[in-house]
């Protein structure tokens, strides 16, 4: 659909807006190289954005966000700090509902300075939410930094931690895997296959390239991990206390220093979401009222590792984010071939914030 | 006139003429074998259309036909959103076949989804790339893996022999169709203890789509009324 007038005008004024706070206008071409996304999310991105191919470059993707562009970009630069904004078109597959637009205009700002995160997490809040002023939005907020300093500090085995870790963003296989972890039960069929002599006596013939190595390897490490201890039931229940922590942020705030205590390793983090908060408050953001969720921003195929935000139309729920943005420090590991920055960012859809202006 | 569209050829074809049989609506082929025009007896104002069974799930989407018996693995498969564009009537029981998951017998390591997917993560970092799975049903299986949250692997394109890829290394493990297992123990291969993905039968569905006449409606109950539904 052809972008409207008026969402090319509000694009302009946010995008001027953040330009006006010290970002550089970044563009980026619409046609991306798909490698960098296919290794980054996998089969996933093939069911949310459209893929192509260009018989010399290869498989390109129509631009599912700027964020991916910016970093690449901004890790070739090496001039830190930096600020950018954007505006442009994005497009995501729709498999679920028609009336979702497929290709829609986003404006962003992000921000990589790592001199004081929590100061720069509540810039782009502010930022998103002064582009958003006056209309009947409700900010959501969490921190996937808790809980991933949570799981770094169990009582475990690294190699269940990188388990943990590596599904942070799937809770039903998180799940899975903290049940697991948290039992000593083997099925029969499991047992007989660690304490055989021979594990391979009824295999079949040796086909496919992940080879009888690999299979010893992992029964090695199926080994080892029989032989840890459990994770403690307390530690169990305290990582089910963060994810189903749901209130303002002072009271989560307040909550998760109770868990600290019995929890050192959060210690950090929690701090950290303490001076976030009082940054915030620096901004004029009304923090008390701040909504805090221990789980949002898990179910998202996004790349944020730390603070995380969404802002929602307030009597409709059921609707897309107005804005969202979060803390993506990984990412930029990531796609820094060896270099990292401490970097947060947000995107305001114009269209939907045109849409909540009293007619 | 409402539009039913059959299986052209093959055990599916002839299954679904009995199962109308049966309940007094007669199916054939009119003309020569080779033609793919057909004969209704039993009811006034449905009209045969033979088809490809792959082809049958868009054109019930698109309203070229109003009815259609095809496996409910190609609807779900084929339709985005299936449910909202048709629906089923009757489960046929004939056809049925389970999509699966299967891997090399010698991945003796590997019985469940939660160890695929340990495997995958384990096999990217050694080999340096996503561990690879040969199928045609890549909607069916990409949503199931993130139902599942299953990670590192990647979907491989395999129009048919699919349980030969892991053999000829094209592949790691395999999603496909398959009735009684036979063939993925021939080529070396087990299938994971949750790997169903679906359990397919032939179908009898209805298109959703809301321009149909008064007529039409009124046809579609007669049907039901005659097939018992």
């Amino acid at each position: 659909m052809p972008t409207s007038p008026e969402t090319l005008t509000e694009a302009r004024r946010l995008r001027d807006l953040f330009a006006a706070k010290g970002a550089q206008v970044f563009k980026a071409d619409v046609l991306q190289p798909a490698d960098t996304l296919l290794d980054l999310y996998g089969e996933d991105i093939r069911a949310r954005a459209y893929l192509t191919t260009d018989p010399l470059r290869g498989e390109m993707v129509l631009r599912p966000d700027f964020t991916v562009p910016v970093v690449q970009m901004h890790m070739e630069a090496h001039a830190d700090p930096a600020r950018y904004t954007y505006a442009g078109k994005v497009f995501r597959k729709q498999e679920t509902d028609e009336t979702r637009a497929n290709e829609y205009v986003q404006v962003g700002y992000e921000v990589f300075d790592g001199q004081n995160p929590a100061a720069a997490d509540a810039e782009v809040f502010a930022a998103i939410a002064q582009g958003l002023a006056g209309l009947p939005v409700r900010a959501a907020t969490g921190d996937i930094g808790v809980l991933m300093a949570a799981v770094r500090g169990l009582r475990t085995t690294d190699a269940r931690k990188a388990a943990l870790l590596r599904h942070i963003w799937r809770p039903s296989r998180f799940r899975a895997l903290m049940k697991r972890f948290g039992s000593v039960k083997v099925t029969p069929a499991r047992a007989a296959l660690l304490a055989a002599d021979d594990p391979f006596a009824d295999a079949g013939p040796d086909i496919g390239l992940r080879s009888r190595e690999d299979v010893i390897a992992r029964i090695d490490a199926l080994r080892a991990d029989a032989a840890a201890p459990p994770i403690a039931a307390e530690e169990i229940a305290l990582i089910d206390a963060i994810l189903a922590l749901r209130e303002t942020a002072p009271n989560v705030l307040s909550a998760l220093r109770d868990i600290a205590v019995d929890m050192p390793a959060i210690s950090d983090a929690v701090s950290g979401m303490g001076a976030r908060l009082e940054a915030l408050a620096d901004r004029g953001v009304d923090v008390a009222t701040l909504e805090f969720e221990g789980s949002y921003g898990r179910t998202s195929l996004e790349y944020y590792d730390g603070f995380v935000f969404g802002f929602y139309a307030t009597d409709r729920p059921d609707h897309p984010p107005v804005a969202t943005g979060g803390r993506y420090d990984a990412l930029t590991a990531q796609l820094g071939q060896g270099r990292a920055v401490p970097a947060v960012g947000g995107v305001i859809r114009p269209d939907l914030a045109l849409g909540l202006l009293p007619c | 006139m409402l539009k039913l569209g059959v299986p052209s050829k093959g055990r599916l074809m002839e299954k679904t003429f009995d199962w109308f049989g049966a309940r007094g609506i007669g199916l054939r082929k009119s003309g020569s074998d080779r033609e793919y025009a057909g004969a209704v007896e039993g009811i006034d104002g449905v009209e045969l259309v033979l088809l490809s069974a792959g082809e049958i799930p868009r054109e019930l989407a698109a309203g070229n036909i109003h009815l259609g018996v095809t496996g409910s693995d190609l609807v779900r498969e084929k339709l985005a959103n299936w449910n909202a564009q048709v629906s089923e009537l009757a489960s046929m029981g004939f056809g049925g076949a389970d999509l699966i998951i299967a891997v090399p017998q010698v991945w003796v390591d590997v019985s469940t989804l939660d160890d695929l997917d340990a495997a995958a993560a384990a096999f990217r970092r050694t080999h340096g790339f996503r561990l690879r799975i040969a199928t045609k049903y890549h909607r069916l299986v990409r949503d199931f893996m993130r139902e599942q949250g299953v990670a590192d692997y990647q979907l491989v394109d395999s129009q048919g022999a699919t349980e030969g890829t892991v053999k000829n290394e094209t592949a790691e493990a395999i999603a496909d169709i398959t009735s009684t297992g036979e063939t993925l123990r021939a080529n070396g291969l087990k299938i994971l203890d949750d790997g169903l993905i679906h359990a397919s039968q032939a179908t009898l569905f209805r298109g959703r789509r809301r321009d149909w006449s008064d007529a039409q409606r009124a046809q579609l109950k007669t049907l039901q009324m005659v097939l018992g539904l």
